[in-house]
């Protein structure tokens, strides 16, 4: 029974959350920030994998996110909307229920693939060289799209919001936060399955030392492939959500300033705590709309409250431990490590 | 058939020859120790045959199988684990996990158990957890399983490293200096240690070690480098007396 | 033909001085902390403003300072008093935000992160206080365009490419043959000898910030004397860019970063001579990225070996 407890919990809050949208007890506002409080625990989390448990410094995570935005916006357009450019849709719009988790999957494995442009020089370099990789990766995705003048440019892509409407006249639901929350949910749940076994901890062992764990039979290579493109293919699965949340999306937004996002994330949170990812997403996002108000002096306050943050706690919130490390009676529900 | 054979094992570092014309024949069920002054050459060795370096010249065959140039997690699941001179446990986990994820040569389920939790995953994460308590059990570490190797003093966590290089199963184990940095009763029990292994798990060992005490009591055979050439090889009491390893160690006494 | 390459040596030539000047001085706080610092493309950006004050004020554009210098005049005093306000801005943020954090012995990514933190604080905090309408830097040199056929130079292109190869040369002076570049390079290669050795560290860091943000200033100064227009983003883009040039050079080494930068500036002009500019960025950050996975030290990095 105790095994059950979390899994029916996420589910009760699921269907709350869905009713109470169903309902408008929650105005499309609250709905929104839900929403990109999710991609954010996606975003954010599917860095943790590279950043905090194999200890590398990807700064460029935005480019897969844009990478799954734009592979998925396509498609979507493509096959049930009608657009100027690729004409009617290929299939009817009302399939569009079943065809958007087949989207957002397409979307992780051509994230996943671009992985490979920072994945593949990590064999040879690493720490700060890498780095610099995985910045000109992000800019290299990022003008590669503002080049290719047929899915909008610089002027970004739009008509992901008729797909939605499609889904909606089918059956009348709040389907974009459904979405959202089967992909965090199923994101959290991968991640953590992958860094709770055997085989995912090899990259923490290549973290701590990596030449003993080279010497102690783990493959590395194929280990930080595996690492790199687990993370950068949820980053695509966030950029899938993102896009089709906003219904519009511009290669700008995937700049450095959000793949910055994602890394105030998981130092917020403590790198290598799955806990502390969410957490941070979550309050995270929180700021930037209590914020909002502020406009421009936002981007002053949310990094000076950074600054003084890491001055007194500089693990992050949680350093490395999970909520169960803190508040043990938790671990007779589940246990994260 | 030998276990191991080097044949004319040769290492250049730019235009410094690390190594030149390395030979050596290990049995199956030997210990063997290989000295020699400070930059001598011998770690270089033992990173040729654990597959950190690809050699410039010769070879080195394991079981009838040419293992020069391989990765070095490939050499690891071919029977060879090591040690190293300054301990390279995984300090920010418990000393449990570190035995579990030396098994990454043997995990016996993919990615896709992992993610959907197959029964296969189960069944091999349970043999895993089994294997490494039970080389736990055998080395009397079991009570430290949960600490991390970071909390633990010197002599406790060199013998962790050994477990975790004896849990891959080797046939043949090489330890780089286990006495470096131990105290006198420390060097008393590692001694004891490793004799016990070799007794009880009926391997080859290859060690390299400055300590005088653990070699003349452990080995049956010991070679001698210097500047990357061999000058002695021969039982303990031989090398004791060659007057070469004697002029190695101490110089010629032309001052 | 060969006019128009020397014409595009000359334009590279000058566009790579900037990022030759902003990569030295990312490149004297890696080598001195191995720390990234994100924020010195916005240093530079702090520069030019300060530079833009300095002068403004000086050619009586404010009600409390009614007197109009001449612009020779104001050209020279604005140069040394932005150098020193920079400076008192990059040593803020070092006292302020990295000097705790390495005291408490962070990770150091950490301290990387508070270093991204304090790049957004100082543009975003720019934007709020002066507004978004842009600034437009006074001429303080007049121009003057020399013909040789078809080569077109003018005075400041000339300017800027001669005050790298200087600002280079009493770099490359200080810090081999000064007591305290000794001691800079001293740090790079041993954190924890140094202290035991009687030398000052942080009093070297922050000679390290000193240099490193009057360089940025220089760069500010020259960048808003050939292209007036500033705005608080600017520092960011150059930023990124001249850090992967001095890590394409191979940080920690000057000269790396100095190449390196000049080496963008010539891929870039290259680009823009022969593709539409918007592949600019795209080609510019593929060859780098190619650089970096077959030589991941840098063309003047050592690859450092791990003992084993």
């Amino acid at each position: 029974m105790r095994k059950l407890t979390v899994p029916l919990l996420v589910i009760g809050l699921f269907a709350l959350l869905i009713g109470l949208a169903y309902y408008d007890k929650i105005d499309l506002y609250t709905q929104s920030v839900l929403m990109f409080m999710g991609i954010n625990i996606i975003f954010g989390s599917s860095l943790n994998i590279v950043n905090g448990y194999m200890g590398e410094f990807s700064c460029g995570h935005a480019g897969f996110m844009a990478v799954g935005a734009y592979v998925s916006s396509i498609l979507s357009v493509l096959f049930f909307a009608q657009d100027r450019v690729f004409g009617a849709p290929l299939l009817p719009p009302q399939y569009a229920i079943y065809g958007f988790p087949i989207i957002v999957i397409i979307a992780f494995i051509a994230a996943a693939l671009a992985g490979l442009l920072v994945a593949l020089p990590s064999f040879k370099t690493r720490g700060d060289y890498l780095a610099i990789i995985t910045i000109a990766a992000n800019y290299i995705i990022i003008s590669t799209i503002i080049n290719i003048d047929a899915i909008g440019g610089p002027r970004g892509f739009m008509g992901m919001k008729s797909v939605i409407f499609a889904m909606e006249d089918v059956v009348y639901l709040p389907w974009m936060l459904i979405w959202v929350y089967i992909f965090t949910i199923l994101s959290i749940w991968a991640i953590y399955r992958f860094v709770n076994s055997t085989y995912g901890k090899g990259i923490v062992a290549i973290h701590q030392d990596e030449v003993a764990a080279e010497i102690m039979s783990v493959n590395t290579n194929k280990m930080k492939l595996v690492a790199f493109m687990f993370s950068s293919g949820l980053a695509g699965v966030a950029g899938a959500l993102f896009a089709h949340v906003l219904g519009y999306i511009n290669p700008n937004s995937f700049n450095i300033l959000k793949s910055t996002e994602a890394l105030v994330m998981v130092y917020l949170g403590g790198m290598g705590s799955l806990s502390g990812s969410i957490l941070a997403a979550i309050l995270f996002t929180f700021l930037l709309e209590l914020l909002r108000p502020l406009q421009i002096i936002k981007w002053v306050v949310i990094p000076l409250l950074l600054i003084i943050l890491m001055q007194f706690r500089p693990e992050g919130i949680m350093g490395n431990k999970e909520l169960s490390d803190i508040f043990p009676r938790l671990k007779k529900f589940y246990q994260f490590k | 058939m030998a276990l191991l054979e080097i044949k004319g094992l040769t290492q250049y570092f730019g235009g410094l020859c690390a190594l030149s014309d390395f030979n050596i024949t290990l049995e199956e069920q030997e210990m063997v120790a290989l000295i020699g002054p400070n930059g001598a050459g011998k770690t270089t060795v033992f990173n040729l045959v654990s597959g950190f370096y690809t050699p410039s010249k010769g070879e080195i065959i394991f079981n009838g199988q040419n293992i020069a140039g391989l990765k070095p997690h490939k050499v690891t699941s071919l029977g060879i684990a090591r040690t190293f001179q300054n301990i390279r446990l995984w300090h920010e986990m418990s000393v449990l996990d570190n035995i579990k994820i030396a098994q990454h040569y043997n995990l016996g389920y993919g990615l896709k158990d992992l993610f959907l939790r197959t029964k296969r995953y189960f069944l091999n994460e349970q043999r895993i957890e089994k294997e490494a308590l039970r080389i736990l059990e055998v080395m009397n570490l079991r009570e430290y399983a949960q600490e991390r190797p970071s909390n633990l003093p010197y002599g406790l966590q060199r013998k962790v490293e050994i477990a975790r290089a004896l849990s891959v199963h080797p046939k043949l184990l090489l330890l780089d200096e286990p006495a470096a940095g131990l105290n006198s009763a420390d060097v008393k029990e590692l001694i004891q240690l490793i004799k016990w292994i070799y007794d009880e798990f009926k391997i080859t060992i290859w060690m390299i070690e400055h300590q005088m005490t653990v070699v003349m009591n452990l080995c049956q055979r010991i070679k001698v480098i210097d500047f990357g050439v061999t000058i002695a090889e021969g039982t303990p009491e031989e090398i004791q007396k060659n007057p070469k390893v004697i002029k190695a160690y101490l110089g010629d006494g032309t001052i | 033909m060969l006019e128009s390459i020397i014409q595009n040596i000359f334009n590279a030539l000058q566009w790579g001085s900037y990022y030759s000047l902003i990569a030295l001085g990312y490149c004297l706080v890696y080598g001195v902390l191995l720390l990234i610092n994100f924020a010195h493309g916005d240093i530079f950006m702090v520069g030019a403003y300060i530079a833009f004050f300095v002068s403004t004020l000086f050619l009586g554009h404010y009600h409390f300072f009614p007197y109009a210098l001449s612009k020779p005049v104001v050209l020279a005093l604005t140069i040394p008093i932005t150098m020193f306000l920079t400076s008192c801005v990059g040593v803020f943020i070092e006292r302020v935000a990295y000097r705790p954090l390495r005291r408490k012995g962070a990770n150091r990514l950490y301290v990387v992160i508070t270093a991204l933190m304090a790049g957004l604080i100082l543009e975003n905090g720019n934007l709020a206080l002066l507004g978004a309408s842009r600034k437009k830097f006074p001429e303080l040199l007049d121009k003057v365009v020399y013909h040789f056929g078809n080569i077109t130079l003018t005075n400041i292109k000339i300017i800027v490419i001669l005050s790298a190869f200087l600002v280079f040369w009493l770099l490359h002076f200080i810090v081999t043959r000064t007591k305290i570049g000794m001691a800079m390079r001293a740090i790079s290669y041993d954190r924890f000898a140094v202290p035991l050795m009687g030398i000052p560290v942080d009093t070297i860091i922050v000679f390290t910030f000193v240099l490193g943000s009057s360089m940025a200033a220089i760069a500010g100064i020259l960048f808003a004397m050939s292209y007036p227009i500033l705005d608080p983003y600017m520092g960011a883009m150059v930023g990124w860019k001249a850090f992967i040039a001095a890590v394409v050079g191979g940080i920690g080494d000057i000269r790396g970063a100095f190449v390196g930068g000049f080496l963008l500036g010539f891929i870039e002009i290259l680009v823009v001579a022969f593709f539409p500019s918007t592949f600019r960025d795209l080609i510019a950050f593929t060859i780098l990225l190619i650089i970096l996975s077959f030589k991941p030290t840098g063309i003047f990095g050592v690859a450092k070996t791990t003992k084993i």
